[in-house]
């Protein structure tokens, strides 16, 4: 059943890498003019053609481009002549740390916030908890970037912005991101939070969370131990949905604080016409969201009994 | 009957939430029992039967509040002890065993694992005796595997092994008390037996005081000392279990067996040809088989009722006809003529022909449609009535199923009784016009008086309209009273089938009989003489 699960995903991924390819095609102009410039000759166009492999039929071009990518191979970047892979190799390192972050941050607030909501439901607390997440989720993530950097970075706490390199060690690391990763938390926990709480009280109503009260247990161990194991496969679902959002949408942030991840490759790619660059990203992006939600899938199923024990 | 008093509960009064205010739904009630003793608990749904089984351990559910009386188990009053000390007798002193054990036991934990839990969290025993306890109970539950069952996950194992799991994990702390909330009301009849006979030997063996909460007199009879009949939140009486079925005092004690009484006028043999047949008909879901070469024929004005514990293929058999599931082999003759296997393939008429009633009103009826539309609405596709005529129909179906028209016409299903909504089964069911009605088990989810109602309803909608009816049910009670052919199934196959007169007169097929002797009968020595005479069979 995971490996039915994993094949498909592989397979999505292979759809996908068709659209991308297909979709760039769409896109007018031509490599070689642009690489030369207005002033070249038609003699050297036709020769940088060749030596690209852009005279080849589509189908060939693509599989070499496939095959190419599956070795990490992405060719060159138009825009510096550097090989793409060095490009990505560096941002995606710092996309992957700031996601990583940022999920340390907020998935076990928001599992703690959204258990003990469950657990005090309709008190004073699940009531602050429920408003406070949806305020940080109404505002848009550069203002709340924004009303951080006015708070902790004009104040001197944090940098507002982060200048990091890959030699910097992990705690200056950790300092130096401390402020994106905060902006990112704010805005991802409360769709996490809010799951967790949703599915554990749909459980409360349930014969077996009745039976486990009248057994004795505590209103701590019921949601732990009764109601919890049986809401995962939701929440594992969100947060592994958010986790994707961290890795591929958080663009604004890092324009907002100079950080140098993929969006911010992607985006400016794009502005310079980097056909390749964005071909490359746009491929990295589907390959994280189809593996995050196939781990989901995977997870949700060997979390679930009747799933893994058959009768 | 000396013994000292375990449980006194004086004046209980129990309010729950109704829309915006509250409604008292256990008025007053007092109840005494003794260590070692076994009070049976009855009335219809609700009685408040279960409310105070629950106030019996000092809870009250959401939407409920315990506003007066005493609950005094064992010198410590519930009502006022803190949620603390409650919490630490439930479990350990006062036990619970729920009607579903499918449904009260936890899919995300091994049986053991669960059972283990109230010793060693109220620190009755460490982990390793517990397991080791459980597997002695399992082992007198005559569960199959005691060593192994427990490793096992709530979903492998059988509704009636569960049952007898949640009733040896209820006896895991040794209570003093233990509260069954219809703990075989959800079995066959087969089942119901073993599950029952294991419950009487368990509490006889550690002389644990119980409250039986049923609402088959016959089944509390077979355990319990003393009954106490409740309706509506009072008592009615109490007694003792031989004195209560000897001599009730009060019409409404009588009438919860009376009902038994009805019967439907013994039918001619048929004349005419059958309305439908099932012809050699074998289906599987999948690869698993479920109906292997069943035949068998429904007339016109006739009901047939097909009978067997659940797994024997008898709502399968429905599924064939209604075309939800297309046979692998066999077919289904409308008049003589074979009806396409598949829905998609059956014309609107043949269609409005074959009906179903089901077992689940409330989830067979869509919570937000209106009476109106919800019988309105087959009326308007099988018969095309618009407007006026359509408005007419309706307030006819409704006069016939006995709701008033005026009152109920505008009504969410929200807003009825269990049997009136059974009763919008039906009258949705007629507004097709059909000729043969399928009813799924459509009396088991009711009380025994709202049962009766339904069955005669049904007798004189049968009477007025020729109609033929195909009776699944696992409810012997039911065929003697309303069927005229019989067909007996198990395991995907008939095993026997005639007129009812024969199937009820020995000799049987050994199954048939099996079925027909585990029906308990208003006797409390019944479930004793019973085993006594299985016991003395050989094999």
């Amino acid at each position: 059943m995971i490996l039915t699960r994993v094949a498909l995903g592989i397979g999505l991924l292979f759809v996908v890498s068709l659209v991308i390819f297909w979709a760039t095609e769409l896109l007018p102009g031509d490599l070689a003019t642009q690489l030369l410039g207005q002033s070249a000759t038609p003699e050297t166009v036709a020769a940088l053609r060749a030596q690209l492999g852009l005279n080849d039929p589509a189908p060939l071009r693509y599989w070499n481009w496939l095959t190419g990518a599956l070795t990490g191979d992405f060719g060159m970047s138009m825009g510096n002549g550097r090989p793409i892979s060095d490009l990505i190799a560096a941002r995606l390192g710092n996309t992957v740390f700031l996601a990583l972050y940022a999920a340390a941050l907020s998935v076990p607030i928001s599992l703690i916030l959204g258990i003990l909501a469950a657990l005090w439901r309709n008190s004073f607390f699940d009531r602050a908890a429920n408003a406070g997440a949806l305020t940080a989720i109404s505002f848009p993530e550069f203002f709340v970037a924004y009303i951080l950097v006015l708070w902790l970075a004009q104040t001197g706490l944090f940098p507002s912005m982060v200048r990091i390199n890959p030699t910097t060690g992990l705690a200056e690391r950790l300092y130096m991101t401390f402020l994106p990763a905060l902006t990112l938390t704010l805005v991802v926990t409360a769709h996490m939070m809010r799951m967790t709480r949703a599915a554990i009280i749909n459980l409360m109503a349930s014969p077996y969370i009745e039976m486990a009260r009248l057994k004795g247990m505590s209103p701590l161990r019921v949601v732990l131990r009764h109601a919890l194991p049986n809401a995962l496969a939701p929440i594992i679902n969100v947060i592994a949905l958010n986790l994707a959002y961290l890795i591929t949408g958080v663009v604004v942030v890092e324009v907002v604080f100079v950080y140098p991840g993929l969006g911010q490759l992607m985006v400016d790619a794009v502005s310079n016409r980097d056909i390749a660059v964005v071909q490359a990203v746009a491929l990295i992006f589907a390959a994280a969201y189809v593996a995050l939600n196939l781990i989901a899938d995977v997870l949700s199923t060997i979390t679930n009994p009747r799933l893994m024990h058959r009768r | 009957m000396a013994r000292e008093i375990l449980l006194k509960i004086e004046g209980l009064r129990i309010e729950g939430r109704a829309g915006d205010g509250w409604t008292e739904i256990v008025k007053g009630i007092d109840l005494t029992l003794h260590k070692g003793e076994v009070l049976g608990l009855i009335g219809e749904s609700g009685a408040g039967k279960s409310t105070v089984g629950l106030a019996a351990m000092g809870f009250a559910r959401d939407g409920c509040r315990i506003t007066g009386g005493s609950i005094m188990f064992d010198g410590i009053d519930l009502r006022t002890a803190p949620e603390p000390q409650r919490r630490a007798l439930r479990g350990a002193r006062i036990a619970y065993v729920a009607q579903s054990a499918a449904a009260s036991f936890n899919p995300a934990h091994k049986l053991i694992d669960q059972y283990c839990e109230a010793p060693v969290i109220h620190a009755v025993m460490d982990r390793a005796r517990a397991e080791h306890d459980a597997i002695d109970l399992y082992r007198r539950m005559q569960l199959p595997n005691p060593e192994d069952i427990g490793f096992r996950y709530p979903h492998q194992v059988s509704g009636g092994q569960l049952q007898r799991a949640m009733t040896a994990m209820a006896m895991a702390c040794r209570p003093d008390l233990i509260i069954f909330d219809e703990p075989t009301t959800a079995l066959d009849v087969t089942t119901q037996i073993e599950v029952l006979a294991a419950i009487r030997d368990i509490v006889r063996q550690f002389d644990t005081a119980a409250i039986y909460i049923t609402h088959d007199l016959a089944v509390v009879a077979q355990a319990a000392d003393r009954i106490k009949v409740l309706l509506r939140g009072q008592e009615v009486e109490e007694a003792p279990t031989r004195t209560m079925l000897a001599a009730p005092r009060e019409d409404y004690t009588r009438s919860l067996w009376a009902v038994r009484s009805f019967a439907r006028p013994e039918q001619p043999p048929p004349t005419d040809a059958p309305i439908l047949s099932v012809r050699n008909v074998t289906a599987a879901y999948g690869k698993v088989a479920v109906l292997e070469d069943v035949s068998f024929d429904i007339h016109p004005g006739r009901t047939i009722a097909i009978v067997g514990e659940s797994g024997s293929g008898k709502s399968t058999a429905a599924r064939v006809i209604t075309g939800l599931l297309p046979p692998k082999s066999g077919a289904v003759l409308f008049e003589g003529k074979p009806l396409p296997p598949a829905l998609k393939g059956r014309k609107r008429d043949q269609l409005r022909q074959v009906q179903m009633i089901y077992q689940m009103a409330d989830t067979a009826l869509n919570p937000k449609l209106r009476l109106r539309e919800l019988i309105g609405r087959p009326a308007q596709m099988y018969l095309g009535l618009e407007g006026k005529a359509l408005e007419t129909r309706v307030r006819d179906l409704l006069d016939l199923i006995e709701l008033d028209p005026d009152t109920y016409i505008d009504r969410l299903p929200g807003e009825l009784s269990g049997g009136q909504k059974q009763r919008i089964g039906i009258a949705r069911a007629l507004a097709a016009e059909p000729k043969v009605i399928i009813c799924d088990e459509v009396t088991s989810a009711l009380d025994q008086i709202v049962q009766e109602g339904i069955l005669k309803l049904l007798t004189r909608l049968q009477d007025e309209f020729r109609l033929a009816y195909m009776f699944i049910t696992h409810d012997l009670a039911t065929v003697r009273a309303i069927a005229d052919d019989v067909v007996v199934m198990q395991k995907g196959r008939v095993i026997e089938q005639g007129p009812k007169a024969r199937m009820f007169t020995p000799p049987h097929e050994p199954y048939t009989e099996l079925l027909l002797s585990s029906v308990p009968e208003m006797d409390p020595d019944w479930l004793t003489r019973l085993l006594d005479r299985r016991a003395a069979l050989p094999g």
